[in-house]
């Protein structure tokens, strides 16, 4: 039994019947094929699955794909390309803020909103702000310091 | 995730209608404590009411001596609001608070009451500053509401519409932050207002609760010392992997005081 679900994912109009069952991040890489959101923990925790709605950074698995009828959507493929980066994707390349690089689209998309709200943090308010990301490899001191210089290219 | 149906009104009287002809329906808000509950299984409703598309219940209002909060606002829409700010700038903090940003995104204080975790912050603030909650139905005082774990005076079918604080003269509110889950492992809310003082706490007992040995004594005298020897009994408070009930009543005791003197100084 689906249900009309209409909505602007990266600037694209989508329409499409869903369960409701289904999650906005089922509905993004199953459906849409955009693999660029990752599943890390599937409860709510870990942040992996980060994108805008509406420009706001929320947990794809923790939202049903319906909640965001009507919506505009963005994820980590909207945001840049290949050889066009995001200022914010282009400091964690030049900043090494990734290693096996299954956290990072989640937590590029939380840094993104970070940095409209806070366009010089500072490194304790990175930290902080960071709470919903978890990265297994990092140890996040190379993230906070690509997060610093993505939010300072940002603004140029 | 059982199967269920899922409807989108536009009204509070469309939604209220939609519960009380499908049996077994429940509402939906953020989505963010009812999603994992659904995956679990732990609920099998048969149709969700999105609140959503019910612009009624979102919004902040400062008027007077009041300040009044749309159900489906958001715990960041609380925590950036200049009129939150002006009227109880610890509530805008308390949002600020709230599990990670993305969880204050999605979130509402709507859901955040009707769920009534035991470790949840608005509570605390809710029975703190002895707010009311208005639903599609009637009024229900603060002490009324929350009524055990997870459990509220709400009835079948009634929709939380919004949330009036009464404006305290001064407020605070501090939390010790389980780091795991973000979540209250204690947190103390103190409000003065209208010549009566009270100090609710979350996270150490199956339901949030209120002190009324500190209200007195800090009603004769608001200052941290005056409460600085009253504790609350750990019989009567939760021990699990991540504190004992002796810790929790520790923490009370702490926490309350600091919650005076932030109060004190305006913070
Ligand atoms: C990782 C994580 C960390 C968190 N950390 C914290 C924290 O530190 N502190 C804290 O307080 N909370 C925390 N939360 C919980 C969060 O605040 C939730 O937003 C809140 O508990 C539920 O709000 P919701 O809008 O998502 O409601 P939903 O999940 O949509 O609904 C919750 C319940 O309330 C009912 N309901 C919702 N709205 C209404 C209404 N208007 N009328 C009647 N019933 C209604 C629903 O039917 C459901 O039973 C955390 C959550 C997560 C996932
Ligand atoms: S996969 Fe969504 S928070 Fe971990
Ligand atoms: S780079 Fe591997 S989890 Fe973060």
């Amino acid at each position: 039994m689906g249900i009309n679900l209409s909505l602007t994912v990266n600037g694209r109009a989508v329409s499409a019947d869903v369960d409701p069952r289904t999650l906005l991040v089922q509905f993004l890489r199953d459906h849409l094929r955009l693999t660029g959101t990752h599943v890390g923990c599937d409860t709510g925790q870990c942040g992996a699955c980060t994108v805008h709605l509406n420009d706001r950074a929320v947990k794809s698995c923790n939202l049903l794909a319906l909640q965001a009828q009507g919506a505009s959507v963005t994820t980590i493929e909207g945001i840049g390309e290949p050889g066009k980066l995001h200022p914010m994707q282009e400091a964690f390349r030049a900043h090494h803020g990734l290693q096996c690089g299954f956290c990072t689209p989640g937590i590029v998309m939380n840094a993104v909103e970070l940095a409209r709200k806070h366009p010089n943090p500072s490194e304790d308010t990175v930290r902080a702000e960071l709470d919903g990301n978890l990265c297994r490899c990092t140890g996040y001191h190379n993230i906070v310091k690509a997060i610093v210089a993505g939010a300072a290219a940002m603004k140029q | 995730m059982h199967a269920f149906d899922y409807h989108r009104p536009a009204t509070i009287k469309e939604a209220a209608s939609l519960l009380r002809k499908t049996e077994n329906s429940r509402v939906l808000a953020g989505g963010q404590s009812l999603i994992p509950t659904l995956k679990f299984r732990l609920s099998k409703p048969s149709a969700l009411i999105d609140l959503a598309g019910i612009g009624e219940l979102r919004g902040i209002k400062l008027d007077g001596a009041t300040l009044t909060i749309g159900a489906m606002t958001t715990h960041s829409e609380v925590a950036s609001s200049k009129d939150v700010a002006i009227g109880i700038p610890t509530l805008a903090r308390l949002a600020a608070g709230v599990g990670d940003r993305q969880v204050r995104n999605a979130g509402t204080i709507g859901g955040a009451l009707a769920n009534n975790d035991p470790a949840a912050d608005y509570p605390a603030a809710v029975l703190g500053i002895g707010a009311s909650v208005h639903t599609n139905k009637r009024v229900i005082p603060a002490d009324k509401f929350f009524t055990g774990t997870l459990e509220t005076a709400l009835r079948a079918g009634e929709i939380i519409t919004a949330v009036a604080f009464p404006l305290p003269k001064r407020a605070a509110y501090v939390k010790f932050r389980n780091p795991a889950s973000r979540f209250a492992l204690v947190g103390v809310f103190v409000a003065e207002g209208a010549g009566a003082v009270r100090v609710a706490v979350t996270g150490a007992a199956p339901c949030v609760f209120r002190v009324k040995e500190m209200e007195k004594r800090l009603g004769e005298k608001f200052a941290a010392e005056a409460i600085a020897k009253i504790t609350v009994p750990p019989g009567t408070l939760n021990s699990d992997i991540h504190a004992s009930a002796e810790y929790r009543s520790h923490l009370i005791t702490v926490l309350a005081q600091r919650a005076v003197a932030a109060a004190l100084a305006g913070k």
